[in-house]
């Protein structure tokens, strides 16, 4: 095949795919300005639908219950995974491998398995708590946990692993010597690890909180079945798409669409500008 | 001097007296928010200051919200009481019983139907309620009080009522139907939707058999079931809320649905209507209930005696459609809805009614299985389905087993 | 290097408590009644529901060949771009993975319905309307849209790691695009194949809200079936935990097939 042609048709093919995945998000987008309510006709330009989802007190409820677990969970999950992958370097290698592998566990199993199993989990925990309360006779065990605590622990949960297989590779290319060098310079081991080991982690880290952060802000089916009576943005989302269709549906879709946009062309900006200086330094 | 002093006073009696009128009106309603008055006689601000939040467990699209211009009863309350409300919606009975028999959520006010009301107050779900702190629940019909599922009214409110009947769009259907068979005519394959819970969708498919929605045996179970599975090929979707949309988007020629949301639906789309089949139908009682071990009981208490207010039933009534069982509520309506067949209908409409009772524990449990059942159900797919999967599974351990010889051949040859 | 085993202690512990104990206690619902009497009833039941556990592992076969098929020469134009301009698209490939689900999914309702948008514009052609959503197609198609940037990125990654003279050499051997393809395109994107396969087919047999959304209810999948047994219509706990633990075997068998636990691998999920 000419060389031209196969160029061509490799646009074509592309451009195909990429508008098979934005096509619905643009849909959603040009219909968050219409008149109507309706999902398919366009009767004319408003903005209304943006002005009363900012007053809709459910939807932003549920959005800062989100934002909140996400940036409490993911830093939680960085300490915690941080040093975990620091620990679980130092063990023998069939310790390692058992470990790898039952971290492996959340992030294969699928998530109503892990919703399901954390819930049954936590019922089973409040009727214990409501046993030991009953035999001492006085309300000594917290018994109604779900809400905040189970959230938090839900979404702890199945972000340490990610935190972990995010910074173990990171700890293998390290270089030794230079932990050595720092220790034979005079620093005892917590100063080492803090002046030298940090700052190479620190790239993984960063990078393991946000993935943290997105994972959690988006998850459904696993806060769906701990949330209790709270309600995070997926789920409030979830119940919007159960009743009566609003188009304030729309203008959040594309409201996230656009702070989505906006953060992955500030990290590219801030990605690039790096990129540069790197190239500077030589 | 005297004469001025009497004078004087007398003026000041008359001002007293002809002011009195104007106390005794701003006396009778304080404001719940922009829109709302309700009654003073009731301290609404007890739990003022105190933190308070209100957990509120409804059903969906259940109550006037402020969306589409109406007036948003839940803020009233805020405003009125200084307690905050966090309100959450679910779709079922049996999901509101799920949660709440699991323990998996702690509600103050939660708004089951009778049915469920009955099981839950077996099952020593609910609080009983404190009505001193309830007094408008001298507003309430008669009718509507001491019904079969809660017989000495201990332990709920009447919310709404209504009955289910058949939504229909009239350019859709070659002629109005007038039987629950209507949904199961071929004519209308793939244009019909259905009940996404057991209870309502057990109790159309019994009374097209002329049985009565509270099975009594689990072979009659078992016979409703196998007609449910008859229907399934006709049906486009299992919905509750989501028919909204698709009966007034037009994407279906008929639905079962409750009257309330009827009178909505057709506000919005004029091409439907509304019929309640001959063979009769389920007449249902949603009311306000407090679950035990609830942490704000007096203020829950306080939130049922406030949807109980006047203006707040109208409001409510106004934007869900659904009748209600507050007489006062009732006298305000405009003559056409307080007269309205659909919202209100006749006696002897009435009479061919029936209401749900909670079923014992074995023809629930035969009717739970029997739901899901019938939901996996594929009569189309059934027998081809498992051997095929077989043989992709037969295919995937061949190709493992071919890629585990291929690798230690090909690291034979170094 | 840093000796400090001890640092990996907090992360155990809350991975016994909150990962495995979990998972025990699904077993024990599994094996036992509602009275906690050991019993092998509920594994038994499962039987009647085999064609839905037949129906979701076909669909998400299906669903995840046709990802593989569509991603696989996305990720290889990709990996030959330029380095800058690869940055770029590799981002637009991750936006709509980090728009909410939820959301993707609800866009493709208004976009199916029989008087939705794209029936509208065929009608406008003269087409009639196609019943297109509340089918097993539309379950199909939406987990093919919510997991196709899954795939590219696996694939993309492992691509790139191929050197073009690679390619070259085979066409300087006389290779055509078919032999490139088999001997040396697929053979060394084996890993992103793995990976990729892995994060499609897990979510697409697990699924509930696709099918809820745009299946109609009707076309009910595994996690449909235990979503009614938890929080839905048909509350029963022991059923829902054998049905839970049926899937996670059958998971855990299919990525015995496609993965390798080795620890370098694994990395490449993430």
């Amino acid at each position: 095949m000419k060389q031209k042609h196969w160029r061509a048709l490799q646009q074509a093919y592309m451009v195909l795919i990429f508008s098979f995945l934005y096509v619905p998000i643009a849909v959603m987008a040009v219909f968050s300005f219409n008149e109507s309510k309706s999902r398919s006709v366009f009767t004319g330009f408003t903005l209304n639908w943006y002005k009363s989802l900012f007053t809709n007190s459910m939807i932003l409820d549920a959005l800062a219950l989100s934002v909140a677990i996400a940036l409490i969970s993911a830093l939680i999950s960085t300490v915690v995974g941080t040093m975990a992958a620091v620990g679980i370097s130092s063990m023998g290698r069939k310790s390692r491998l058992l470990i790898n592998n039952l971290s492996y566990l959340p992030i294969v199993n699928p998530e109503i398995i892990t919703g399901v199993s954390l819930m049954l989990l936590f019922v089973a925990y409040r009727g214990f708590a409501a046993w030991a309360n009953a035999h001492m006779g006085a309300d000594l065990v917290p018994q109604n946990i779900f809400g905040l605590p189970t959230l938090l622990i839900a979404h702890i949960s199945f972000s340490v692993p990610y935190v972990i297989f995010n910074v173990s590779p990171k700890l293998r290319q390290l270089d030794v010597r230079m932990y050595e060098a720092a220790l034979d310079l005079g620093c005892n081991p917590t100063q080492a690890f803090f002046k030298v080991v940090m700052p190479e982690l620190m790239p993984a880290i960063l990078s393991a909180f946000l993935i943290c952060i997105t994972y959690s802000i988006d998850d459904f089916i696993i806060s769906y079945f701990t949330c209790g009576n709270l309600q995070t943005l997926p789920i409030a989302i979830y119940s919007m798409t159960r009743k009566k269709v609003s188009p304030e549906i729309n203008a959040l879709s594309t409201i996230i669409f656009l702070v989505i946009l906006a953060i992955i062309l500030f990290t590219n900006h801030m990605d690039s500008r790096k990129y540069r200086r790197d190239q500077q330094r030589g | 001097m005297k004469k001025r002093l009497i004078s004087l006073a007398a003026v000041l009696l008359c001002a007293v007296l002809a002011a009195l009128p104007a106390f005794a009106v701003a006396g009778d309603t304080v404001p719940a928010g922009p829109d709302l008055q309700v009654s003073a006689d009731y301290d609404w601000n007890r739990f003022r200051g105190q933190n308070v939040t209100l957990y509120v467990y409804n059903w969906g699209l259940y109550i006037s919200d402020g969306s589409d211009d109406s007036i948003d009863v839940v803020k009233g309350f805020e405003d009125l009481t200084g307690i905050k409300v966090n309100y959450t919606t679910f779709d079922t009975n049996e999901s509101l019983y799920a949660k709440m028999k699991s323990g998996a959520a702690n509600y103050d006010v939660i708004v089951p139907s009778d049915y469920m009301i009955g099981k839950m107050i077996g099952e020593d779900m609910l609080e009983p309620l404190d009505f001193s702190n309830i007094p408008n629940i001298e507003k309430i019909g008669a009718a509507y009080k001491n019904l079969e599922y809660d017989p000495d009214n201990a332990y709920s409110v009447p919310y709404t009522w209504g009955v289910v009947g058949i939504v229909y769009n009239k350019t859709m259907v070659q002629e109005p139907p007038t039987s629950w068979d209507a949904l199961w005519d071929i004519e209308y394959a793939g244009n019909v939707l259905m009940f996404n819970n057991s209870r309502d969708a057990f109790a159309i498919a019994a009374k097209k058999l002329g049985m009565s929605l509270n099975p009594t045996s689990t072979e009659q179970v078992q016979a409703i079931a196998e007609e449910l599975k008859a229907q399934k090929s006709v049906v486009q979707a299992y919905v509750m809320d989501e028919i909204f949309d698709k009966m007034t988007g037009g994407e279906a020629a008929m639905a079962p649905y409750y009257a309330g949301d009827a009178i909505v639906m057709m506000e919005d789309n004029p091409d439907l209507d509304f019929v309640i089949p001959e063979e009769g139908t389920n007449y249902f009682v949603d009311a306000m209930c407090i679950p035990k071990g609830a942490k704000n009981k007096e203020a829950a208490e306080m939130f049922i005696n406030y949807m109980c207010e006047t203006e707040v039933g109208a409001a409510n009534c106004d934007f869900i459609g659904y009748s209600t069982p507050i007489t006062d509520v009732w006298e305000t309506l405009d003559d056409d809805l307080k007269y309205s067949p659909i919202a209100y209908p006749s006696e002897e409409v009435l009479a061919n009614t029936e209401v749900f009772i909670s079923l014992p524990d074995e023809i629930n449990s035969a009717m739970d299985m029997a739901w899901s059942d019938m939901k996996s159900y594929d009569e189309a797919g059934s027998g081809w389905m498992v051997p095929v999967m077989l043989l992709l599974a037969l295919a995937l351990i061949v190709f493992n087993v071919w890629r585990k010889l291929h690798r230690r051949q090909r690291s034979d040859l170094y | 290097m840093v000796q400090k085993k001890s640092l990996a202690a907090p992360y155990l512990v809350w991975m016994a408590a909150f990962i495995i104990a979990p998972l025990i206690i699904v077993v024990y619902f599994a094996l036992t009644d509602s009275a906690g009497n050991f019993t092998l009833d509920n594994l038994m039941t499962i039987g009647r529901y085999s064609t839905v556990f037949a129906r979701s592992l076909i669909l998400a076969a299906v669903a995840t060949a046709i990802c593989l098929v569509l991603a696989f020469p996305v990720g290889y134009f990709l990996s030959r771009l330029r380095t800058s301009k690869q940055h770029i698209m590799q981002m637009l490939v991750m936006l709509p993975m980090w728009m909410n689900f939820l959301l993707r999914t609800y866009a493709w309702m208004s976009l199916l319905e029989k008087n939705g948008i794209i029936n509208r514009i065929l009608g406008l052609v003269g087409l009639g309307p196609f019943e297109m959503i509340n089918t097993s197609g539309a379950v199909v198609l939406g987990m093919v849209y919510n997991y196709l940037p899954y795939m590219i990125l696996p694939l993309y990654t492992a691509m790139t790691k191929i050197d073009q003279s690679v390619v070259e050499a085979a066409q300087d051997l006389g290779a055509g695009m078919g032999k490139i393809l088999t001997r040396v395109l697929i053979p060394l994107s084996v890993p992103g194949i793995a990976t990729g396969i892995t994060m499609v087919f897990v979510p697409a047999v697990s699924t509930f809200i696709i099918s809820r959304m745009l299946g109609g209810g009707s076309n009910l999948l595994i996690g449909d079936l235990i979503e009614l047994q938890f929080l839905g219509n048909s509350y029963n706990y022991n059923l829902g935990s054998a049905m839970s633990l049926v899937l996670m075997v059958i998971v855990l068998l299919c990525m015995s097939f496609t993965s390798s636990f080795d620890e370098e691998d694994m990395e490449g999920v993430v």
